[in-house]
């Protein structure tokens, strides 16, 4: 699956569409897979944000999964290194990473730690883990890529959590100015955080607002809806070019979603799961997607 | 469909999670002493005011939250606003506690600490989560140089605590001194330990905790719990080892020290951080500034940016576990 053209312009909308859900149904089952290891974790956000990276994965990006440092590859840079569970699925369902590999999630010598990081894992493009870095390393990148005429394009994940941070906010006004038409921003917004709501937190909205006022190109989708998901990303990708507005993909996301088990819990940051729910969760996940698609 | 609902459990294997406990199994343990003492310090000094960084809950600042709703200041995930706002309201003759995580105090706010609250020498006290290598998390929770980077900082005390006793008196101390502070923590369910040593917490002082013909061990944070473990243990080696806890890493307590380390002991620095800039570097200057020739033998972190992993994995690699101690020992006694 080397993605160095457009590969959907033989796909309808809906065979594409699908084709991405199945990705991020498969995403999903990693997840589940790779929170049982641990008996615990960001499961939680695996979930909620399976169809972000799907649509990254699946459909957006021009890589080589056999050549992951490939100089002409699009960048996407995870800035929230604890959802590393969710891009470790994305990098198997990519081919970038052996799935049997992900078993290792977060042991020790693993080259998947719980916290994503450049040094680990093929694919990885940065350390995350410090919440705020991603999006001021993602303005250097497009920065230094279009200086050194290439086309490829960059992506960067960030949370809602990330937006409290002023140095996203330095690098938000930082990609406008320098007019990163190259670069793309996608905020996985689950309104939560690690002491609870985030509108309890620190109330960021409205977060649409923000971006426009910095200088960019501002879409908010339901980011659950492949559907809309995708359109966000043509739209996205429509616009973009060396010289432009970056352009930023807000995603309204529902914390354990294709679970209705972890999406009625009580949201937790850090999810507890008990063994025996385990299967129950892949069977949930599995009923909903064969009930979706059927 | 490459997968199938139906996958077999999984063996459990070590956690790497963000939160692990260093405890004993069956230690003695207490939980959140830094959020119960700060609630105590509250009741008798109403200046006493709370805030976060998005992280109460992983700070025992939530004990304090919930306690006093409306001393507590949830500031958001932004640490240059905590502290920088934690000195403004010392402005306004409050005494804050502000949380986060040691390595987002030290690397990601320092200037905020050092020009707004240290320059004024403001009663701000920085309350830090996950100090040196207590978590498995991997160098971005990893604060292996949090003393290194705030002993430049003038005015600021550091205190790096061994317990829960430890911590249930430094709070109230912290609170009553003037200028900034801050705490290396340790949270949730933290071992009880100096209780056993008629010990208390003095700021700025060390303390003997036992004596010993053989070696002396100059320890702070949670090593001297492993160092008194450690002692208990060479006994049986026929090594008797005398114990200095040194809570306060600045200003520090050389006198003390100095007096323990000039004599003809093996002398062994033991601390939950990096060898360059803690407390074996703050001894070393001690005892060169005094012109002793003494040999000391460092026990801490290596300088390395280090793996992530289950916790006891990482004490055991990096030299910190007990039986490491005991093999450094040993090894520099048969030189
Ligand atoms: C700079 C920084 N401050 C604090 C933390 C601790 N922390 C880890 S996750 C988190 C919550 C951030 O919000 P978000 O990413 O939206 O959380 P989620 O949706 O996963 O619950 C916090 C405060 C951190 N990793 N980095
Ligand atoms: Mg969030």
């Amino acid at each position: 699956m080397t993605l160095t053209t457009s590969i959907h312009s033989p796909e309808t909308t809906e065979s594409r569409r699908e084709r991405v859900e199945a990705a991020a149904y498969r995403i999903r089952h990693y997840g589940l897979n790779m929170g049982e290891v641990q008996g615990q974790g960001y499961v939680g956000q695996a979930l909620g944000a399976a169809d972000m990276f799907a649509a990254v994965y699946a459909d957006q990006l021009r890589h080589r999964p056999e050549d992951p440092e490939w100089e002409g590859r699009d960048r996407f840079l995870l800035s929230t290194g604890h959802y590393a569970i969710g891009h470790y699925a994305a990098l198997a369902e990519a081919g970038i990473v052996p799935v049997e590999e992900l078993d290792t999630y977060g042991s020790d010598d693993s080259r998947l730690p719980m916290s994503g990081m450049s040094t680990y894992t093929p694919g990885m493009e940065i350390s995350g883990g410090s919440l705020g870095h991603g999006l001021t390393i993602a303005v250097g990148t497009a920065l230094g890529l279009r200086y050194q005429g290439s086309e490829a394009r960059v992506f960067n994940f960030l949370s809602d959590g990330e937006l409290d941070e002023g140095s996203t906010w330095e690098a938000a006004m930082g990609a406008s100015h320098h007019q990163l038409g190259n670069l793309t921003a996608m905020v996985d917004i689950n309104a939560l955080q690690a002491d609870g709501k985030t509108d309890s937190v620190l109330r960021t909205e409205p977060v649409a607002d923000k971006w426009a006022a910095c200088g960019w190109f501002v879409q908010r989708v339901d980011g659950n809806d492949m559907g809309a998901l995708l359109a966000a990303f043509d739209a996205a990708a429509a616009q973009a070019g060396p010289e432009g507005k970056p352009s930023v993909i807000l995603c309204d996301t529902k914390v354990g979603r294709g679970v209705p088990l972890l999406e009625n819990r009580e949201k937790a940051h850090f999810m507890r799961i008990e063994e025996h729910e385990w299967q129950l969760c892949r069977e949930q996940l599995t009923a909903g997607y064969e009930g979706e698609t059927k | 469909m490459s997968t199938t609902a139906a996958t077999p459990a999984k063996p459990r294997l070590k956690t790497s999670a963000m939160i692990a406990s260093f405890a004993d199994p069956g230690q003695k343990t207490a939980p959140a002493p830094f959020g119960h003492a700060l609630v105590k310090a509250a009741q008798e000094n109403e200046k006493i005011v709370g805030l976060t960084a998005d992280l109460g809950k992983y700070t025992d600042m939530h004990i304090f939250a919930q306690a006093y709703p409306e001393r507590f200041f949830q500031m958001g995930m932004a640490e240059q606003l905590l502290f920088g706002a934690a000195a403004g309201m010392a402005q306004t003759g409050l005494v804050p506690f502000a949380s986060t995580y040691s390595v987002f105090a030290a690397r990601r706010a320092y200037d905020f600490l050092c020009l707004d609250a240290a320059e004024p020498n403001l009663n701000v006290n920085i309350v830090g989560g996950l100090p040196g290598l207590t978590t498995g998390y991997g160098p971005s929770h990893q604060a292996t140089e949090d003393m290194a980077i705030f002993r430049g900082m003038p005015n600021l005390t550091i205190v790096d605590p061994c317990d829960s006793v430890d911590i249930e008196q430094a709070v109230p101390q912290l609170a009553a001194s003037e200028g900034p502070t801050y705490l290396r923590l340790l949270r949730g369910n933290v071992p009880t330990v100096l209780d056993e040593y008629g010990y208390t917490f003095e700021l700025g002082k060390a303390k003997v905790l036992r004596g010993g013909a053989d070696v002396v061990f100059v320890s702070s944070g949670l090593m001297t719990m492993r160092a008194l473990q450690a002692a208990k243990d060479l006994a049986a080696h026929n090594v008797d080892v005398a114990v200095v806890h040194t809570p306060t890493i600045k200003p520090f307590d050389a006198e003390t020290v100095l007096a323990e380390v000039n004599t003809d002991r093996l002398v062994v620095t033991l601390e939950n951080h990096t060898v360059i800039g803690g407390l074996f570097e703050t001894v070393a200057a001690e005892v060169v500034k005094a012109g002793l020739g003494k040999r000391i033998v460092p026990v801490a972190l290596p300088d390395e940016f280090l793996h992530a992993g289950a916790l006891p994995t990482l004490h055991e690699r990096y030299g910190l576990s007990v039986d490491r101690i005991i093999a450094t020992v040993l090894g520099e006694l048969e030189v």
